[in-house]
């Protein structure tokens, strides 16, 4: 562990649906840069930890801490404009916008004002907004789909297409839910060099994932949930030979590295 | 024009803005079945302002559409709270409050109906509506615009993009309801008379309606349908009694067919790429 001062830090933090404990008293932090991988078992609480963290769902009790304020109390979408984004394990992109005005809704977190709102983003191709959408589009290799709607492309595009959204909102904190769930070897591959790049610039990582050679490709460090509750924290590596981790997903010990089915 | 066509022009000039005034909450995803209310509240305040107060029509109009915004952002702040049937029916509701309020309003003739003394062309009208059409195009091509639609596709993704869909859809609903209204204005001016009765739920269905025949997925689908709900029944005249059945069975035909409405997203998209592969043998990649 590095003794920076965490960016994002749950302490204690807990949710119960009816009489079951999805998230059991769960602290972990992250430090600036870090790329760390949610692990654990279906049902393990994965997915509710990003529910917390973007407020999707209220936290029972505990605190989520952001650069050491804590942000426990901010609803949900004003915590991207706080920097923290994430992407969805089912897909959710508009199906009756283009591409480019998806994108293009990534932009909201700084564009909140009455008068941001009258900007006429669609009307001019030169406007700043839809230049820079147009701009995030490419570099992501898919300006050839701006002007397509989202809902006859590709599973693994859409894929792509919801991370630039993600990244338009500038954030400082992005979590990715099964990034790379659904797609093919190379395209995982595409998707990691992609995220390589974008660690590059500073940003904070932390995905949920099942596939364990991408994490292992990718994660500096783990976190291993099972029941809600944190089992282990420790490199991708060890995770693999920890018992208590293989225990938890299968229960014997036959191999770790397969991947899961999402 | 002769004065039939002039007369059918007028409605459909005046039925593409209320067409409009649906269309804006229906584009955030929410049903308005109170709309002839706020279509009431326009024609009634303006036909006031011009018969007591002496104004010329259009200041009178632009007053009513305002004070009747103002009265939609109230009503509208609780009432939105409310979704689905639920958010439908408190409309309905409320539309039946404005309705009962003008019968019981002796200062504008209650259920006597109220005559409105000042007189408005159809060159105005049409240049009013002509005005609305383009400034709702325009408003869908700001940012306003696909956040709208990105509230009424997907509310919570929206919500995590940083989007308010509270304010959003509460700014949709007051366009709307001042659009509306601008309608309800000119439609007192137009035809010199107006009474509650035919401001009902009948009245808002029919303005829903030709939004969702039209389509709600692009801003162009309510011109289409009120022009069919105007035009038609008049096209159909020839069969005299008949005419109405064969209307309805029409419309029902074209749910059955699209439900979307007529216009949709894929539908521009193919008549635009058709234009392009014509311009282009190639066509897309």
């Amino acid at each position: 562990m590095t003794m920076a001062s965490p960016i994002l830090e749950l302490d204690c933090v807990s949710k119960n649906f009816g009489g079951l404990k999805v998230i059991d008293n769960l602290s972990f932090s992250v430090t600036p840069g870090e790329r760390v991988a949610l692990i654990g078992p279906n049902g393990a609480g994965k997915t509710t930890a990003f529910n917390l963290i973007t407020d999707f769902y209220h936290v029972d009790s505990g605190r989520i801490l952001l650069d050491g304020r804590d942000i426990t109390a901010v609803p949900s979408r004003k915590r991207i404009c706080h920097g923290i984004a994430r992407t969805f394990q089912n897909i959710r992109l508009m199906s009756h916008l283009t591409v480019l005005e998806n994108v293009m809704i990534g932009q909201s977190a700084h564009n909140a004002s009455a008068l941001a709102m009258l900007q006429p983003v669609n009307l001019l191709p030169g406007n700043r907004w839809r230049k820079q959408a147009r701009k995030a589009l490419d570099a992501a290799g898919l300006g050839q789909y701006a002007l397509e709607t989202t809902g006859a492309l590709p599973y693994g595009i859409q894929k792509r297409i919801e991370l630039v959204r993600a990244l338009l909102s500038e954030p400082r904190i992005l979590l990715l839910d099964e990034p790379a769930a659904g797609l093919n070897s190379s395209e995982t591959e595409e998707l990691r060099q992609q995220l390589i790049e974008v660690s590059r610039r500073g940003l904070t990582l932390i995905v949920v994932e099942h596939d364990m050679h991408f994490i292992g490709a990718f994660c500096q460090r783990v976190i291993v949930l099972n029941f809600g509750c944190k089992i282990a924290e420790c490199s991708p590596h060890e995770a693999q030979a920890d018992p208590q981790v293989r225990e938890a997903y299968l229960g014997s010990d036959d191999e770790l590295g397969q991947p899961h089915a999402a | 024009m002769s004065g039939y066509l002039e007369g059918v022009f007028v409605l459909l000039a005046i039925n593409i803005i209320l067409a409009y005034g649906a269309f804006l909450p229906l584009a955030a995803g929410q049903l308005n079945l109170g709309v002839a209310g706020f279509v009431a509240m326009g024609a009634y305040i303006a036909a006031y302002l011009t018969n007591v107060y002496a104004w010329t029509p259009i200041p009178a109009a632009i007053a009513a559409s305002l004070l009747t915004a103002i009265i939609a952002l109230i009503v509208g702040f609780p009432i939105l709270r409310t979704r689905g049937i639920y958010l439908a029916l408190a409309t309905f509701a409320f539309g039946q409050v404005v309705q009962a309020t003008i019968l019981n309003l002796n200062v504008v003739g209650g259920a006597a109906g109220y005559p409105v003394q000042t007189f408005v062309g159809p060159a105005l009208v049409g240049t009013v509506a002509l005005i609305v059409v383009i400034a709702v195009i325009l408003l869908f091509h700001t940012r306003l615009g696909i956040s709208l639609t990105a509230v009424s596709d997907d509310e919570i993704a929206a919500d995590m993009m940083g989007l308010s869909v509270r304010w959003l859809q509460t700014t949709a609903f007051t366009l709307g309801s001042a659009i509306a209204a601008l309608g309800g204005a000119l439609y007192a001016h137009h035809f010199s008379f107006v009474e509650a009765q035919n401001f009902g739920i009948l009245a808002s269905l029919y303005i829903v309606l030709y939004v969702l025949l039209g389509g709600t997925q692009t801003v162009y689908g309510p011109i289409l349908g009120a022009a069919v709900f105007t035009l038609l029944p008049e096209l159909l005249r020839g069969s005299a009694s008949w005419r109405y059945v064969i209307f309805a069975c029409l419309i029902i035909a074209v749910m059955v067919l699209r439900p979307q409405g007529v216009v949709t997203t894929g539908l521009l998209r193919r008549l635009f790429d058709i234009r392009r592969a014509g311009a282009a043998p190639q066509g897309r990649k």
